[in-house]
């Protein structure tokens, strides 16, 4: 006789953070619940309070080091707010295409370090040498593409900001660093390899697609609501515009949504079992509003592609007949098609003559009580919310991070997979490797997650219906 | 050393933003040198089972200690490594993660799951599953001993570049003006 049984995998591997799954079993050894929980707390919301605003620019972008750049920049809008004051021009461009640096060098993290040892070496090949060394021993080639794309985004980043990793260029009111020529002439030079390591992973991704169509397919597909930002047209937008919430046909339920009002669309609860918090649709309640961000959401919920290569591949992704792409493989299609976005994005900012203006300051003093700053992060849909007193003295923060949208998303996820891959008591690698990877599809930052909330190992315990441990298996993320 | 001659290698993540773990994927093209002098046995990049750690040359850390199982896992990998190296100001001296030792544990939470605008169904949480916060967040040479220190926030790929082929080379970093600018 079996009693119900709990598997937990601690920790998550291969992923930003950490983190904690479990599987519940029930007494006929079917999976009945599985959870993904992040383990880690640091309390960006109240640590904050008390700061000068200006410094939360510098502040937040600690929250994570993958995608700092979004947290400058929704932190650098909400200030912008704050003192009520336009960006010039030549700054805003400058945001922005850091911001598409910080897309590419993100996206190609994801795909090629992360995910790509899964789809070139096996999901059962030898845990051992899965990952980014282990692909730079079986195809040093293709791990050098992939370094070498990440470091262009990085690159671009440094080109704008003057460093990688936590820059100080973002301000309110602007950016405190011009572009010069050479630093656009040199991004230019670039851009031809770029694109050719862009088009060689989509290939790549594509003819895995193929021989894998089936599991591809239906790998943790589900139902869901979409959220992301979109450009007034209802083209794909990752810098600026309103918010979009489409169902799971791709209906559009809400256009044009000033991202200041996101408090009348979204609504979060905790739970006992994750510091991370589980954001859904207030009008349709919890959980049932769950939503996706992120890459598939917004190539689901856009109307176009501004840009023709990236517009061509989204026109692959609607062929016969598909409203929407619901598996979460997809997540890594739609990255990619994101990457050649932001190469392109960035080619037509590097050509405009304007982006090496030198006025890229308005000043000013706060004059409103609070400041929204809203972006579209590499995983999702990003929201800074500030209070401040008369002399721009932070009283509350509030944030929803991308990853923090997807969570009920990801717990789905994990249930579905586990109901297909997990079928006795026994735990075998390639099944953990699955689920894990259901997780990996949405990429998730565990560092946002955490801010208020921490990170993410993984550990699979399977439990019984008395609560006993009687079977585990655990991958450190140490 | 790795039975193949390699300098073994496990780095670890406890409470930090991963920007020091992302400054060293910003080595780059320096990765595919690195792979031949080195083994990295664990990581947040690479799958590994925690009751098969083995034992390691060098242990890299990025973050300070926030929870009881990150105190516990940087005793385990002190307990397994010959030197360990804290990376970045957070395990160094705290940073970022250690603002909130100026308030109460308790406040925060409550900001973080109950008080906030946008939330409407609110707990604290306190599942056995999740690990136990410290009241304070510390850094690491408050739990362990550290042999060497990669400050910056994050210390850039050239710096850690520096530090890693130093040590490789049997001598250890020395820190200067030229080595500690980062922009
Ligand atoms: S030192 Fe800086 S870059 Fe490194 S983990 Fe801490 S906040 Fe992130």
């Amino acid at each position: 006789m079996i009693e119900n049984q709990t598997i937990t995998i601690n920790p998550v591997t291969r992923i930003e953070g950490h983190a904690k799954i479990t599987i519940h079993l029930d007494a006929q050894g079917e999976v009945d619940d599985a959870r993904f929980h992040v383990v880690e707390f640091r309390g960006f919301e109240k640590f904050c309070e008390g700061r000068y605003f200006a410094e939360m620019v510098q502040i937040t972008p600690r929250i994570c080091g993958i995608c700092p750049v979004s947290h400058l920049l929704a932190s650098a809008k909400a200030c912008d707010a704050i003192l009520g004051v336009t960006i010039p021009p030549a700054a805003k461009m400058l945001r922005e295409l850091m911001h598409m640096g910080q897309t590419i060098q993100s996206h190609a993290l994801s795909f090629f370090h992360l995910s790509a040892p899964d789809l070139l070496l096996g999901f059962d090949s030898d845990p051992a040498t899965r990952n980014v060394m282990g692909l730079i021993a079986a195809a040093p080639d293709i791990a050098r593409k992939g370094i070498r794309l990440r470091k262009y985004g990085q690159e671009m980043i440094k080109a704008t900001a003057g460093r990688k990793i936590h820059a100080e260029f973002p301000v309110p009111g602007g950016v405190n660093k011009a572009l010069t020529v050479a630093e656009r002439d040199e991004l230019l030079r670039g851009l031809p390899e770029a694109y050719e390591a862009a088009r060689f992973a989509l290939d790549l991704l594509l003819g895995y697609h193929e021989k894998h169509q089936h599991e591809v397919e239906s790998f943790a597909s589900f139902d869901s609501n979409y959220a992301g930002l979109v450009q007034p047209d209802g083209a794909l937008e990752l810098y600026d515009g309103n918010l979009r919430f489409t169902d799971p046909h791709g209906n559009i339920v809400h256009d044009q949504v000033d991202p200041s009002r996101y408090l009348d669309y979204i609504r979060e609860a905790a739970e006992a079992w994750s510091y991370m918090k589980f954001p859904f649709i207030q009008k349709l309640g919890y959980p049932q509003g769950m939503y996706r961000v992120g890459p598939l959401a917004r190539l689901n919920l856009c109307t176009k592609i501004a840009t023709p290569k990236a517009n061509a591949e989204l026109r692959l992704w609607r062929a016969n007949g598909h409203a929407v792409r619901t598996s979460s493989f997809f997540y890594h299609w739609a990255r990619l098609i994101e990457i050649l976005y932001g190469l392109e994005r960035a080619e037509q900012l590097l050509h405009d003559p304007a982006i090496t203006s030198t006025d890229i300051l308005a000043s000013g003093t706060p004059q409103n009580a609070d400041g929204v700053g809203v972006m579209e992060a590499p995983r999702g849909t990003l929201i800074h919310h500030y209070w401040v007193d008369e002399g721009g003295r932070v009283e509350k923060v509030n944030l929803i991070v991308a990853t923090g949208h997807n969570n009920l998303a990801m717990n789905r996820a994990v249930r579905a997979v586990a109901k297909k891959y997990v079928k006795s008591q026994r735990l075998q690698e390639g099944m953990l490797n699955r689920v894990e990877a259901a997780i990996r599809c949405y990429d998730p930052c565990l560092s946002c997650a955490t801010h208020a909330v921490g990170k993410m190992p993984m550990v699979v315990e399977l439990v019984d219906a008395a609560g006993a441990v009687v079977d585990a298996a655990a991958r450190d993320a140490a | 050393m790795s039975a193949n001659g390699k300098v073994s290698v496990a780095t670890m993540w406890l409470s930090g933003c991963s920007g020091c773990h992302m400054s060293f994927l910003d080595l780059d093209e320096r990765l595919l040198d690195l792979s031949k002098l080195v083994d990295i046995k664990a990581s947040p990049i690479v799958d590994i089972k925690f009751d098969q750690m083995p034992e390691v040359d060098v242990g890299i850390v990025e973050g300070c200690v926030n929870n009881d199982e990150e105190a516990e896992h940087l005793r385990h990998l002190r307990d397994r490594c010959k030197i360990l190296i804290a990376l970045g100001d957070c395990a160094i001296m705290g940073n970022v993660p250690a603002l909130r030792n100026q308030f109460r544990l308790a406040d925060c939470l409550t900001r973080g799951y109950v008080d906030t605008e946008s939330t409407q169904i609110g707990e604290i949480p306190s599942d056995p599953v999740l690990p136990q916060l410290l009241a304070r967040a510390r850094p690491l040479q408050e739990v362990v001993k550290v042999d060497v220190s990669i400050p910056g926030c994050p210390p850039d790929a050239d710096t850690i570049w520096y530090a890693l082929t130093e040590l490789l080379a049997g001598r250890m970093p020395q820190w200067n003006e030229r080595n500690l600018k980062y922009d």
